[in-house]
């Protein structure tokens, strides 16, 4: 008894990835990650525009927040930061 | 028709907007330090309208949509190499045809106001793609394509492309006897875009994140076909440390590798640093600072290859003379 053939209009309509990648955590790949010291820090948002991976949060007024579970550890946000008040610890 | 009005990022009220829609999500699996990466969520900060996005394969398709997971909170297609742009020009047109058959009018879950984008990147661009943007460009269809440019097929394993600079240790072009990297020069593809007559062209270093978000955003507001040149570090394909990845692309914009300017109707304007390296010619560094953060150029620097620097200085000289001219300094 063979099973009937799936027409093309049964078929999805593409390969739709479902999950959002939040839930894959990148972060492990990181050797070292950011560490903000806060009173050196003066609020410009460098490390929040040249983050390719979208990892800190900032609401425009307080000290951005890295999220570490998704970062990689590139440490362009170290390099750029005007004040130098990143350091990338070893995790 | 190209807008007049320039556009203020205030970086403050684009960190808000970012946080609350999350364009591109976090956990796309990018290598650490990818120039993409800004380049992505640079094009998103400057959107004014919902974004429809066309990618072509590269990087950040791979990357972004590994099954079952995706980075996008945008509307989001993959396409082969040949056709990104001609899928931007039929979603374009689509729109334009359900609005005049008034089919979603009144329908609150559809919006037909949006901006398409079709980002590719220089293999899909400078070679396989070349056609299909030809085609959509010469129909004047409203779309921006944005070229990241990272200078070789970095995704299936770091080949030469068009848009390989001179010299550079690539898998097909390695440094031997024969051959020593790439023996030619990269093709001149904001030329080839510019010849078609386009409204709109320009070159963004994502390093100058205010230059670049103004120059996206009136690539949104143009009515036509806008060709964006972007430029993309490659820390895995340029054997540089993933944290120079901005400091690469700043020192592209102050060798003049990769100057700023954009082309308005066929008018050259430089922008940003180049403005100022064009008044004050003192302020324009020699290329060895570019190259030598690069392990794709090490070669360079050996006694006996010396000469690949100065033919390399002299094709940016020569570069740098013609843009000059254009923009009428």
């Amino acid at each position: 008894m063979s099973t009937p053939m799936v027409g093309w209009k049964d078929l999805p309509m593409a390969a739709v990835p479902f999950l959002s990648s939040k839930e894959y955590p990148t972060g492990e790949w990181a050797v070292f990650q950011p560490k903000i010291d806060e009173n050196k820090c003066v609020r410009c948002g460098l490390c929040w525009m040249y983050c390719p991976d979208s990892v800190y949060r900032w609401d425009g007024e307080g000290v951005p927040v890295p999220d570490l579970e998704h970062c990689k550890g590139c440490g362009i946000c170290a390099v750029e930061c005007p004040t130098k008040a990143i350091e990338m610890v070893r995790v | 028709m190209v807008t007049k009005a320039v556009w203020r990022p205030d970086i403050k009220e684009l960190a808000r907007i970012e946080g609350q829609k999350r364009p591109v999500e976090s956990g796309h699996r990018l290598c650490a330090g990818c120039g993409a990466g800004i380049i992505m969520r640079q094009i998103a900060m400057a959107a004014r309208k919902p974004l429809v996005w066309i990618n072509a394969t590269g990087c950040v398709e791979v990357a972004t949509t590994i099954f079952p997971y995706t980075s996008w909170n945008v509307p989001w297609a993959h396409n082969a190499f040949e056709n990104a742009a001609a899928v931007g020009s039929g979603v374009e047109a689509a729109r334009k045809k359900l609005v005049r058959a008034k089919r979603f009018e009144g329908d609150p879950d559809i919006e037909l106001d949006y901006d398409v984008i079709v980002l590719g990147g220089d293999g899909g661009t400078y070679d396989i793609g070349l056609q299909a943007i030809s085609g959509a460009f010469e129909r004047r269809h409203k779309i921006m394509y944005v070229l990241y440019d990272n200078e070789a097929y970095m995704n299936t394993g770091i080949q030469r492309s068009g848009g390989t600079p001179f010299g550079a240790r690539t898998t097909t072009t390695p440094v031997g006897k024969v051959i020593k990297g790439k023996p030619l020069f990269k093709k001149p593809i904001m030329d080839i875009m510019v010849a078609h007559g386009i409204p709109y062209a320009a070159t963004v270093s994502p390093a100058y994140w205010n230059d670049a978000l103004v120059k996206f955003r009136r690539g949104f507001e143009t009515e036509g076909p806008v060709f964006i040149h972007a430029f993309s570090t490659c820390p895995l394909g340029w054997g540089s440390a993933p944290e120079d990845t901005v400091k690469i692309m700043k020192l592209a914009v102050e060798t003049c590798v990769f100057p700023l300017y954009e082309v308005i109707e066929g008018e050259y304007r430089l922008t940003g640093p180049s403005v100022s390296i064009a008044k004050n010619p003192d302020r324009k560094k020699p290329v060895e600072e570019y190259l030598k953060l690069q392990g794709r150029f090490r070669h360079m620097f050996k006694p006996e290859n010396k000469w690949m620097i100065e033919k390399f200085q002299e094709w940016v000289d020569k570069q740098w003379e013609t843009l000059l001219r254009r923009a009428g300094y």
